[in-house]
């Protein structure tokens, strides 16, 4: 064959093959108003940035007539590409392509560019839209899926990884997304669960629908298993795109840096909250107040919102936020919010990415269910994050830091680096008035009027102990600060701990309450 | 947009933590929580749903501490439903081949 004749005949290849199931199988795909697999690669990757690689692996499968059938790519792309220049590593399943499901080769595929990810230091970005394991190549399938959980933990920590849900991803198949970082999700495409509805109705006969069972809002609202909820595709890539300028290509690495702005938020901080610690404000209306260009980039918005977490920049410098929400449950630590803090505390720690956490909590949730899901093992997280972290980490107290719960929001005596309050910071054991009926119980009883005289101890306790200088005559508070200043003062501290060392005991790893 | 003092939130509530009381908003998750019930140890309720293979128990019958009651099938596997005392039967509220739910009231003891 002459060289243009082999050329030809390679694009001719291509072109089969890159087809993937057919025009029938894509149609199908639209209908279903999902875009194809390599559409999605188009719409996430730098212009032509992409570089497929394996686009000519075969499946190998012989039983069940599996020798005659022929499935392109083996139902997964797997390359190179670059997101705003930033490289990645990346698979994306062809639903078209036998259902995506999963056999012997498509897992190869995968673990490949896993192996790629983990040697070349960039983040992996896996779109999973897939039937599940390829029945018939049996275990196989089984062992495809194992290899790629092994890889998901050797990279965990090391590289940044991202799943994207955009079609069926069910059985052993979450469990790679589960082991990764970041889990998007789209409305009416993501679906995620272990055991679908069908079997469900046999086993247990319940019924429930799909989406019901394991759609992308259950995920972004009630599981928590889900980082970012889109309505749409487009969304989706937009706010991965996004993410991927805030964390930097692996643990050796800082986040990029970029030009510093000012706020957008011209107004004075203080009138952001209101001075009666029982009233609630939006707490990520005082993130914004301080991050550059206003600008917020919030994840888990819609599971335990009582905490609020994400990333802004800091003199163009990326920090994890990490704040209690009195807008909803009057901001209290519970078992998803501790989960939710603790997990992000990790990553940010493990990605070098300095850590400001925004107090204003009454404590822990009291109630039975509370006790029974076990807040004990799950509130344990958030300590043992925040105490593991060797990141910057900085608090600012804005009012309520009562109890277990000043402890647990990086508290001092959990190694913070920059301990800063309000004036209207209250840091004591409880509220006042559970203190004062502590304290004062006999003279209440005792008393002609017990109502006003517990006002009376109530008033007592607040002006005496509901400030943040009882905690600042001791140094558990380094500095009691006017609103206005904390943006300033937390430049200030980032600047600061730029070469922040700590040396901790040799260990192969700890063991945190998971 | 930034003008917080007139931003009023709907929904908001009187939360009660310890002593105080905060104005704040709840999720749907803490709204649809199991209230707490003290167990009735006469009452015996599946803790697993599935399927009524055979019903030993009957009304009125007297059972000792570990007689089985009946056959509960989930999960493949037949599970004895065991006397968890010395008693007499008070009602039995299930059949043979009927699929019931979590915790639903098999049984009840006098």
């Amino acid at each position: 064959m002459s060289l243009k004749k082999s050329i030809l005949d390679l694009r001719k290849r291509k072109e089969r093959v890159q087809k993937g199931g057919g025009d029938k199988a894509i149609e199908k795909q639209v209908a279903m108003g999902k875009l194809t697999a390599r559409e999605r690669i188009q719409a996430l990757c730098d212009k032509d940035s992409f570089t497929e690689y394996d686009l000519f692996v075969e499946h190998e499968a012989r039983d069940f007539g599996m020798d005659k059938k022929e499935l392109h790519g083996d139902g997964v792309i797997i390359g190179t590409g670059t997101i705003y220049g930033s490289p990645v590593c990346l698979f994306a399943q062809d639903f078209t392509v036998a259902g995506g499901s999963l056999g012997l080769m498509h897992a190869r595929k995968i673990t490949k560019i896993m192996d790629h990810a983990l040697k070349m230091r960039v983040p992996l970005i896996g779109i999973n839209d897939s039937g599940g394991a390829r029945i018939q190549e049996g275990v196989n399938s089984l062992a495809g899926y194992g290899e790629i959980f092994y890889r998901n933990t050797l990279a965990s920590g090391v590289i940044p990884q991202i799943s994207v849900i955009l079609g069926p991803c069910a059985g052993g198949a979450v469990y790679s997304p589960a082991l990764t970082d970041f889990v998007f999700v789209v409305d009416n495409i993501s679906k995620m669960f272990i055991t679908g509805p069908s079997v469900i109705k046999t086993v247990l006969g319940e019924d429930i629908s799909m989406e019901d069972l394991g759609g992308a809002r259950v995920h972004a609202e009630t599981t928590g298993n889900a980082h970012f909820f889109a309505k749409s595709e487009q969304e989706c890539f937009d706010q991965i795109k996004k993410l991927i300028t805030y964390i930097p290509w692996n643990n050796r690495q800082k986040a990029r840096s970029f030009p510093p702005k000012p706020p957008k938020f011209k107004g004075k901080i203080e009138d952001l909250i209101p001075s009666d610690p029982r009233q609630p404000y939006d707490i990520r209306d005082v993130i914004k107040a301080v991050v550059d260009d206003s600008d917020f980039f919030e994840i888990q918005e819609l599971w335990a919102p009582n905490i609020v977490i994400g990333f802004g920049r800091l003199n163009g410098e990326t920090v994890g936020f990490v704040a209690n929400q009195p807008l909803v449950l009057a901001g209290v630590l519970d078992v998803d919010s501790s989960d939710k803090a603790a997990r992000f505390i990790r990553f940010c720690d493990a990605f070098n990415v300095p850590i400001v956490t925004l107090e204003d909590m009454p404590g822990y949730l009291p109630g039975v269910d509370q006790e029974h899901a076990g807040v004990i093992r799950h509130g344990a997280k958030i300590l043992y994050a925040y105490s593991e972290a060797t990141v910057p980490k900085i608090t600012v107290i804005l009012r309520k830091a009562y109890g277990g719960g000043y402890i647990a929001m990086n508290s001092r005596h959990l190694g913070a680096d920059f301990m800063m309050a309000w004036p209207t910071a209250e840091i004591a054991v409880m509220g006042p008035e559970g203190a004062a009926n502590i304290i004062f119980k006999k003279e209440i009883e005792l008393a002609e009027n017990p109502d006003e005289m517990r006002k009376k101890k109530v008033e007592e306790y607040k002006k005496k102990f509901a400030n943040p200088y009882v905690a600042a005559a001791k140094g558990y508070i380094d500095a009691v600060i006017e609103p206005s200043e904390t943006r300033k003062l937390l430049l200030h501290a980032i600047e600061v701990s730029a070469n922040k060392g700590v040396t901790r005991p040799d260990k192969k790893h700890g063991i945190p309450p998971f | 947009m930034f003008n917080v003092m007139a931003k009023k939130f709907d929904g908001l509530i009187d939360f009660p933590i310890l002593s105080m009381k905060y104005r704040t908003l709840v999720t749907k998750k803490f709204l649809n929580r199991k209230k707490y019930e003290v167990p009735n140890m006469k009452h015996v309720k599946s803790y697993i749903p599935g399927t009524v293979i055979k019903v030993m128990a009957k009304r009125g019958k007297k059972l000792k501490k570990g007689d089985t009651m009946l056959i509960l099938e989930a999960m493949k596997m037949r599970n004895k439903i065991i006397m968890p005392f010395d008693g007499k039967i008070k009602v039995v509220h299930v059949k043979a081949g009927e699929m019931i739910p979590k915790d639903f009231l098999m049984v009840e003891i006098e």
